[in-house]
């Protein structure tokens, strides 16, 4: 029963938001609540299923992204032409040198051996792999290094991209999950977050791969029609015609079909997005219920026991690690997809880590339905703050002034100005954003530390 | 459960001894106030003490050597002294000094950290460190548990020779026989009930308490 | 032998000296995270904006003496300002422990949870730290800029490289020397800092020693606050007050504090000055490869904090507990 209210209640907010400011501004909003929601879907796998602290969330977002750019873009022959070959043998290198370390490490028994030995072949790596590398990159990225300066995309559908995505992060999730899991919760934490200002710190400066700073952007996105594309259509301006009355002589026609034309896109992106959302919850709920869920669970609650059992739980951590990480990979892809952009500079931890821990914990850990709740909340409650605290600041400038400039007279030397109050309220508007985060987490976790939908609710739909 | 521990241990070392789930732990974490008393009161030289938790109990006079992670492992064997002592605010050199002519070795480990030493010197530091307040009462949880035979001989030594001090000790313990047979008093707790209270060698003499469990 | 010399002024000036300094601010923010790991048992996650916290409101007190005609001759401003910062900065720490960490505290919840309300102190220091003096970079340094200028040393050794000596690098070194040392002082000798490291060692035996929690915690939280501020007081003067740069720092800061063995202040300090010295080392040697780019030259910095994060990855993978073994709590 209370899942159903509290959505409705959420459906109500965004309904609101489109009538108080616009329906562009709400699907915007909506769309994004979407993307988060999956965000939340792969972390409260993580944490919620298995007591994992995950604080990389970043990462696999930003692979995420990087991926759908990967795939989706068209390629830059003339990049190719300069560095591909060598940047690809060096990549075949690492393939090979992985494979030794590994080898090594599998079939060595001695501890000292084994350790100096990944040691020296990682510097061995290092001298051999740096001279092909670095011609290739240094080729590729002279090439039109304003514009272009990259190796471009596969080409290929945007959806394509965002199957990979998934694929790439699981993987990176193994990698991270090898290396970091097994440790204390904290520590997994603080690996976490380390690990992912890394894989943004490589974005931000690989630029063969990804343009470094300088963005990528005019990104495809089919099945989703472009604006313009959908401006000039026939059949897009009959219907704009059939529905407002309006005709091609009208004045406000164009800017309608505008308008229109900009809801429409959203609008798909909605149906794309929710049908993801969909799918990714109806398998979490499956996983969930399923005798691994179960275990999961059993294992999270006590993993003495667990393990005394005999449960591998280690493979069982990373199983969920990955498949938090994949989920987490797709959300990433649909993010930059929707930008039609990949801004690695924008993957800052508090955006893409923090927040969505707010999300699950807010919406109720180890709740899928939850996750999705806090998702649609917090990313409304982040976004509409900032409009939220602007109303509120202009409301009290004009209630304010009069007030106030009795004070003036009465505090004197002090000249604290009703201009200079109001001024310095407008520009803390847009920092409002994180006051409340930070309430909304520590209210949430002291006075309902399950979230709003708890993980053993009566609506369990778990 | 409900048992009456004698009162009158004035100086003296009693024991507490059982088979397994006896009670006896329980019985020890409810005299230190671990637990809460629902029925009767603990008393210590006379005056009640069931309400004090159990710092306010040290304060009191009461003593406790925990049997396990009972001294800071990383601080020297000086330092746990000094913690031992923290209650107290005047000068306790004096004290100090004590433990060290009753436990030579921590003098000459003192500047060692204390989860350096062995296991038995480690039970040497625990009970020093809790006789720095000045006790009444010492109490002692399974002190010789996990040790050689050889230590533990030397801890029964010891034990003696604080009871000699005037401090009263009682004990919970394992090896019944040894403990009976150096202990003034004894206190034999069979399924949460005390059943039997006698001197140390009139138990171990008693038949009733042979069958019970004597042998482990 | 000019070569050598020449080789060795360049290894002092990007290399050394910017290690040492930075090696001591981390190492400052280190012992921060250590004490709190260690003696009440979580992970700060708000540790970097209590950092910026601290240092805004140094600036502050700066600002309001420099406005009053105050200075302090060759050094800066802010060295007077710092007790006041420290005051302030305690103050709020130990206000959002009692509002938020005792419940849990009390409630003896699982370290992870103490953590994740970390992150939510997080969010509204920073917000305090937005509201207060904004994101924008703030310039805080007075007095005099450097203790050794390099012409002055080129004219005087007739090498061609000039040492230069900032008086913040100088500063920074001594003062996290006197904070150090008197920290130790006091966890070594006084009464109450052996009761804080017997609390952190056993917190059991520590209780029934009669060792009073609330009274650690208490000094726990102070001198959290007074390492954060100087840290990012000594930060800040060197470079400048970036609020968003704070965060950042978190993260070289928990890799040497878990390089040295979290919970273990002897660590946290080497700790420091290891990740210093690597992300400088490795930033002096890498350069050559990488071809700068105008602006890519800037971004570089970004792999200087991958540096960190590698030794982290590192230690992680070979010896988790560090080089000091640290306590590594459940959990």
């Amino acid at each position: 029963m209370r899942p159903i209210i509290l959505f409705f209640l959420m459906g109500l907010a965004l309904l609101a938001v489109g009538f108080a400011q616009s329906w562009a501004v709400m699907l915007v909003i909506l769309n994004l609540c979407l993307i988060s929601a999956v965000m939340s879907v792969g972390l409260n796998m993580q944490w919620g299923y298995a007591g994992l602290f995950n604080a990389g969330v970043m990462a696999f977002t930003a692979i995420g992204g990087i991926v759908a750019v990967l795939i989706s873009e068209a390629p830059v022959p003339a990049g190719w032409a300069a560095g591909g070959l060598p940047i690809l043998f060096s990549g075949f290198l690492v393939a090979a040198f992985i494979g030794a370390i590994y080898a090594l490490r599998r079939f060595v028994s001695k501890g000292w051996i084994k350790n100096w030995g990944t040691v020296g072949l990682v510097v061995l790596a290092y001298f051999v792999i740096r001279p092909f590398f670095d011609g290739g990159v240094t080729s590729v990225e002279a090439i039109n290094a304003a514009s272009a300066g990259h190796l471009g995309g596969l080409g290929l559908n945007i959806l394509v991209g965002w199957f990979v995505a998934a694929f790439v992060a699981a993987g990176v999730g193994w990698v991270i999950g090898r290396i970091a899991l097994g440790l204390r919760a904290d520590y997994l934490a603080i690996a976490t977050l380390g690990i992912a200002e890394i894989v943004v710190a490589v974005s931000k400066n690989e630029e063969w791969l990804t343009r470094g700073v300088k963005n990528i952007s005019g990104l495809k996105r089919a099945p989703v029609p472009r604006e313009t594309n959908l401006q000039q259509a026939e059949w897009f301006q009959n219907f704009v015609s059939n529905f407002t009355g309006l005709t091609p002589a009208d004045e406000a026609f164009k800017q309608t079909v505008i308008e229109w034309s900009s809801v429409f896109v959203k609008l798909c992106f909605t149906a794309l997005f929710a049908t993801v959302l969909a799918i990714v919850l109806f398998l979490a709920i499956r996983a969930l219920n399923s005798p691994w869920g179960r275990m999961m669970r059993a294992i999270r609650d006590n993993e003495e026991a667990a393990s005394a059992m005999g449960k591998n739980v280690v493979m069982r951590h990373r199983e969920v690690f990955i498949l938090g990480a994949a989920i987490m990979g797709v959300a990433g892809a649909m993010l930059t997809t929707l930008d039609g952009q990949f801004t690695p500079t924008s993957y800052q931890p508090l955006r893409f880590t923090f927040l969505i821990w707010v999300m699950v914990i807010v919406g109720g850990s180890g709740n899928n339905l939850g996750a999705v709740l806090g998702g649609f909340l917090i990313w409304f409650v982040w976004i509409e703050a900032e409009v939220a605290a602007q109303w509120f600041s202009t409301g009290i400038e004009g209630s304010l002034s009069g007030v106030l400039d009795v004070f003036i007279v009465n505090i004197g030397s002090f000249e604290i100005q009703v201009k200079d109050f109001t001024v310095w309220l407008k520009n803390a508007t847009p920092h409002f954003r994180y006051l409340l985060m930070g309430l909304v987490l520590l209210l949430v976790l002291r006075f309902s530390p399950k979230g709003l939908i708890p993980e053993a609710s009566a609506a369990r739909t778990r | 459960m409900s048992f009456l521990i004698g009162d009158n241990i004035y100086g003296g070392y009693g024991v507490i001894v059982g088979p397994n789930g006896a009670g006896k732990s329980t019985a020890m974490k409810a005299l230190l106030g671990m637990l809460n008393v629902r029925e009767g009161a603990v008393r210590l030289n006379g005056k009640d003490i069931t309400g004090m938790s159990p710092q306010d109990r040290v304060s009191e006079g009461m003593a406790f050597v925990p049997q396990t992670n009972n001294v800071f492992a990383g601080m020297t064997v000086q330092e746990n002294l000094e913690m031992g002592a923290y209650l107290r605010r005047d000068d306790f050199t004096g004290t100090m000094e004590q433990v060290f002519q009753l436990f030579p070795i921590l003098g000459e480990k003192r500047r060692q950290l204390a989860g350096e030493l062995s296991g038995g010197q480690r039970q040497q530091v625990a009970v020093g460190r809790a006789l720095m307040t000045q006790p009444s009462v010492l109490m002692l949880d399974e002190p010789t548990a996990g040790v050689s035979p050889i230590v533990m001989d030397e801890l029964f030594d010891r034990i003696l020779e604080v009871r000699d001090t005037g401090i009263a000790i009682l004990m919970v313990e394992q090896n019944a026989r040894q403990a009976l047979e150096i202990a003034d008093k004894g206190y034999v707790l069979v399924q949460g009930e005390n059943k039997y209270t006698d001197t140390g060698e009139a138990l171990l003499a008693d038949p009733e308490v042979r069958k019970s469990f004597l042998g482990g | 032998m000019t070569d050598i010399l020449n080789a060795l002024v360049l290894m002092l000036n990007f290399v050394v000296i910017p290690a040492t300094s930075y090696g001591a601010q981390l190492a400052l923010g280190a012992l921060g995270v250590t004490l709190v790991y260690g003696i009440l048992r979580f992970g700060n996650f708000a540790h970097g904006d209590t950092m910026a916290f601290g240092t805004m409101f140094t600036i502050f007190f700066t600002w309001l003496f420099q406005s009053v005609g105050i200075s302090f001759g060759f050094l800066p401003t802010a060295l007077l300002a710092l007790p006041f910062g420290i005051l302030v900065t305690s103050l709020y720490v130990l206000g959002m422990d009692r509002v938020v960490y005792r419940h849990y505290r009390a409630k003896r919840s699982a370290p992870v949870i103490l953590t994740i309300a970390s992150v939510g102190v997080m969010f509204v220091t920073n917000s305090m730290v937005r509201f207060m003096i904004g994101t924008d970079d703030q310039r805080f340094a007075d007095g005099e800029r450097f203790i050794l200028k390099a012409r002055a040393f080129k004219e005087w050794s007739g090498l061609r490289e000039g040492l230069k000596f900032k008086t913040t690098e100088g500063l920074t070194i001594l003062v996290a020397a006197i904070a150090v040392i008197a920290l130790f002082w006091f966890l070594q000798r006084t009464r109450t800092g052996k009761a804080m490291r017997a609390y952190s060692d056993n917190e059991d035996l520590a209780l029934l020693s009669g060792i009073n929690p609330e009274r650690v915690v208490m000094v726990t939280w102070i001198l959290t606050a007074a390492l954060a501020t100087l840290a990012g007081v000594l930060f800040g003067l060197d470079k400048s007050f970036k609020p968003f740069t704070y965060f950042q720092l978190l993260l070289p800061i928990f890799a040497a504090a878990i390089l040295g063995g979290i919970g273990n202040p002897t660590g946290a300090i080497v700790g420091g000055f290891v990740v210093a010295f690597s992300e400088k080392f490795l930033g002096y040697v890498l350069p050559d490869t990488w071809k700068p780019e105008g602006l890519m030259q800037l971004l570089t910095v970004d792999y200087k904090f991958a540096v960190s994060f590698i030794i982290l990855v590192a230690v992680l993978l070979i010896r988790p507990t560090g080089i000091f073994k640290g306590k590594v709590i459940k959990g």
